[in-house]
């Protein structure tokens, strides 16, 4: 990685780098993580501090245990971005711990073992997510009402510390989400009009007023955060546009099929991460195939088995699985949709005149 | 006129606005020209004069040799001071034989050659005219315009493409000459439609050059065989198979030349240059070009003799006004370093750049983060960052297999990735590569024939003379293309 000057062309260069990407990439992920802490209060606020943190220490002794300019490539904010979007998917009140732990599984196992930045198959922050979830699944699946800091339900600055530290059980309204109430109450064999009744508020999910993780509420910032990336070309709008266009279609159709077992399209776009996902985490430049066609069947894969797994699996919030099982497709994705050679045919033989004309 | 398109291609940044608005200035005569025998694709040139000599403006001094190659004219009168090694306008540094000429201020011309008379010319005689002037690829290929001009006897051609995109950010030399030349272009391209026997030409221009397309187009209006049209401003248009697929949808063979396709493209200024040859008899002895970047006190067009030092226009811009980062020779995007400023303006010089630390490139490089960007802006529809992956790990071959051959070095994918990665660098030094290879095989081939043919000798017992000689020459002939 050399800073002499280069020996060819071209001289100019697109005003794009890996760092300004990962600046407007928390930029646009602000509005909804502020909606997080606003909702959660300090137990959030002081998870996402020491998340971000502890994945800041890891990436720095990564490098140097790699023996990488630190200054080089500790500011390049891919880090940051990892650990921000592992934060705002965990539950806003796990302890301390949680983070740290999701921290260091995200950058020294699932982005440097496999050599750093770019290098990665798996989306780190789905990985650590994953890890925790199998491993810890009663912390990771722990979710409260929001309660707003002027709500009398909610905690103090002192028994917040005693939530972050994870030794004061802090009597809270234990919430369970919506995916979540869907799929214990349809296994227990009750109709989804019931489960439904009285909890179906698609206002309410889009604007964040229910249970979840941190960010995972407030889809709509969540959505205006994608727009502004797209707008701003960080991203494209093939993966994001593909993926709840898929998700939408799929869940209409089982709905139309049996509304007693499925729920509507609203249930699946506007609860868990999918709009986090959409926007944020599928559109992982990295682990996402490189082609516009490739990023559209990426998004379709990504919602048949997103829908799948929160229908048939064990786990209601199938997020982040789907999307690993979908980093892994991604190369075979890519060899799949190689462009066409000017000039030659989609086998690589020069182009026959007498076809041509 | 329907448009098409082709696939990829980036919008650049065009910072034309420099010099766009700048008129075509002639500089005054510089103390000395050096001007290299070789400023063509092809054979260099052979003195036709000695040091020491008194020339004339327009007279030969230095000969084609072979099909491929081009004469070279005096650019004034004056008197030849050296004959000898000078640094030629190459990254390399490396000295070509350059004749210096020291004015004489006198600007006495040689006697013209009669205007041919097109209403009898042959495409043949309109040819040999054009090739007697040195005329040659003006935007900056610098192929010997005749030998293209002659590809109506081997082809059936139907277009003649006038490439006007000037897709290459801050170049304007183009733009001005379709602005304030468009009678002596329009006459040049008639005159290549004779020579070619092709019934329509259309000039092709990039959308963001309104003004020279609207003086075209009223150029042209009274000539039914002639027409312009606007192609979209998307680097690299001005590639010329790329041209040809967005104007007729006609794609080219990889292996092939858009002349199969009965489509033939030359840049506009070469048939401004084309007029002047056969209309006026003159050799091509001047060109114009942009000189032009933030660091450079006054950008401008000039209508320079071949010959003219970089120094001296530099003197005719006021100087420098800062210390520039990046000093090319063509465009940001293909052109390349200059080595010093004594360095002479040539015939296939569009552009002269002096760029400062905000116009030039960040150098800060990333690993690939495979977001794509390059796959989607490749022209030639390649995996520039596979290859490059390949390259980088000395798998020559493994690009190869994968397109690196068809790569029109443009520059593209390097100017979108965000990793700054030095695409171009790479398959610059793979195409090095696969070109010694190449020639290695074609040694090893030789060697392997004479050997048998040897081997055969000494079996029949004759001792004729073995016929090394001609092949030879041949194979040269066939690698210099
Ligand atoms: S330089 Fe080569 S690989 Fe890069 S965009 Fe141009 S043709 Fe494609
Ligand atoms: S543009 Fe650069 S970073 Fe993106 S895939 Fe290509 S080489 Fe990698």
């Amino acid at each position: 990685m050399s800073n002499t000057p280069p020996m060819s062309g071209p001289y100019m260069r697109k005003n794009k780098s890996v760092q300004r990407s990962m600046l407007l990439v928390m930029l646009a992920l602000s509005p909804a993580t502020a909606f997080g802490f606003l909702a959660y209060g300090w137990p959030a606020i002081l998870l996402f501090m020491v998340t971000l943190g502890s994945a800041l220490v890891f990436e720095v002794l990564c490098l140097l245990v790699a023996g990488r300019t630190v200054r080089h490539f500790a500011t390049d904010g891919s880090a940051l971005v990892t650990a921000w979007l592992l934060a705002v998917s965990l539950p806003p009140w796990a302890p301390w711990w949680i983070g740290v732990l999701g921290s260091a599984v995200a950058i020294v196992i699932a982005k440097h073992a496999y050599g750093g930045l770019g290098q990665n198959v798996f989306n780190p922050a789905m990985v650590a997510r994953v890890v925790l979830l199998i491993s810890f699944p009663l912390e990771m699946t722990y979710f409260v009402r929001p309660a707003p800091p002027w709500d009398a339900a909610a905690p103090g600055f002192i028994e917040s510390l005693g939530i972050f530290f994870g030794n004061a059980v802090f009597d809270a309204t234990s919430s369970a989400t919506v995916l979540n109430s869907i799929r214990t109450g349809l296994d227990q064999g009750t109709q989804l009009h019931a489960l439904l009744d009285g909890h179906y508020a698609p206002l309410d999910w889009i604007l964040g007023l229910h249970g979840g993780s941190m960010a995972e509420g407030s889809d709509i910032l969540l959505l205006l955060g994608g727009v502004f990336l797209i707008a701003n070309r960080v991203m494209r709008w093939h993966i994001p546009v593909s993926f709840l266009a898929a998700l939408a279609v799929i869940a209409t159709l089982f709905n139309l099929y049996d509304d007693t077992r499925h729920p509507d399209a609203l249930v699946h776009l506007f609860n868990g991460t999918t709009m986090l996902a959409a926007f944020f985490i599928a559109t992982d430049p990295v682990t996402s195939p490189m082609s516009p066609k490739g990023q559209i069947w990426f998004g379709i894969g990504l919602a048949a088995l997103v829908y799948a797994i929160r229908t048939w699996a064990a786990y209601p919030e199938g997020m982040s699985f789907a999307i690993l099982l979908m980093n892994a497709l991604t190369p075979l994705i890519d060899r799949h949709m190689k462009p066409r050679i000017f000039g030659r045919n989609t086998r690589g033989e020069s182009l026959n005149l007498v076809d041509r004309q | 006129m329907p448009l098409f398109r082709f696939r990829g291609g980036a919008k650049v940044a065009g910072r034309k606005d420099l010099t766009s608005d700048r008129g075509i200035v002639t500089p005054p005569l510089p103390p000395v020209l050096h001007i290299p025998l070789q400023q063509h694709v092809g054979n260099p040139a052979v003195p036709a004069v000695r040091v020491g000599e008194h020339v004339v403006k327009g007279q030969l001094i230095a000969d084609a040799k072979g099909t491929i190659s081009a004469p070279v004219h005096a650019p004034t009168s004056g008197h030849v001071t050296r004959i000898g090694a000078h640094t030629a306008p190459h990254p390399s540094g490396l000295p070509v034989m350059t004749l210096s000429l020291e004015p004489d201020g006198k600007e006495t011309w040689i006697r013209l050659p009669e205007p041919l008379d097109l209403q009898v010319a042959t495409g043949a005689q309109i040819a040999q005219r054009v090739a007697e002037a040195g005329v040659v690829g003006m935007g900056g290929a610098a192929f010997p315009a005749a030998v293209k001009l002659n590809q109506g006897q081997r082809y059936r051609l139907d277009l003649l493409i006038l490439n006007g995109a000037e897709c290459e950010p801050y170049l304007t030399c183009d733009d001005r000459l379709m602005r304030e030349r468009p009678e002596q272009l329009i006459a040049g391209i008639r005159i290549m439609m004779q020579a070619l026997a092709v019934e329509r030409a259309v000039i092709a221009v990039e959308d963001n050059k309104h003004i020279s397309f609207t003086i075209l187009r009223e150029a042209c209006a009274g000539d039914p065989g002639i027409d312009t049209v606007y192609v979209p401003a998307r680097y690299p248009m001005g590639s010329s198979k790329h041209l040809v697929k967005a104007v007729t949808g006609r794609e080219a063979p990889a292996t092939g030349l858009t002349a199969e396709m009965g489509v033939i493209v030359h840049n506009v200024a070469t048939a401004f240059a084309v007029y002047e040859a056969v209309a006026l008899g003159k050799p091509l002895i001047s060109r114009i070009v942009t000189v032009s970047g933030k660091a450079l006190r006054r950008p401008e067009n000039y209508d320079a003799l071949i010959g003219t030092p970089v120094s001296w226009l530099v003197q005719q811009s006021g100087g420098l006004a800062s210390e520039p980062r990046q000093v090319l020779m063509g465009g940001p995007m293909m052109g390349e370093p200059l080595p010093n400023l004594d360095v002479p303006i040539t015939k296939g010089t569009t552009g002269v750049l002096f760029l400062e630390g905000t116009e030039v490139a960040d150098k800060n490089v990333m690993p690939c983060i495979g977001c794509g960007s390059c796959v989607t802006v490749c022209p030639s529809g390649l995996l520039p960052l596979e290859m490059a992956k390949m390259l980088q790990h000395e798998d020559i071959d493994g690009a190869d297999r994968i397109g690196l051959r068809d790569c029109i070095s443009c520059g593209s994918c390097n100017y979108v990735c965000p990793s700054h990665i030095p695409l171009v660098q790479f398959f610059n030094y793979g195409k090095g590569r696969l070109r010694n290879q190449d020639q290695e095989k074609k040694q090893h081939e030789r060697i392997k024939i004479l050997t048998e043919q040897r081997r055969q000798r000494l079996e029949d017992g004759t001792a004729t003379a073995p016929s090394t000689p001609g092949m030879n020459e041949r194979n040269d002939g066939a690698s210099e293309r």
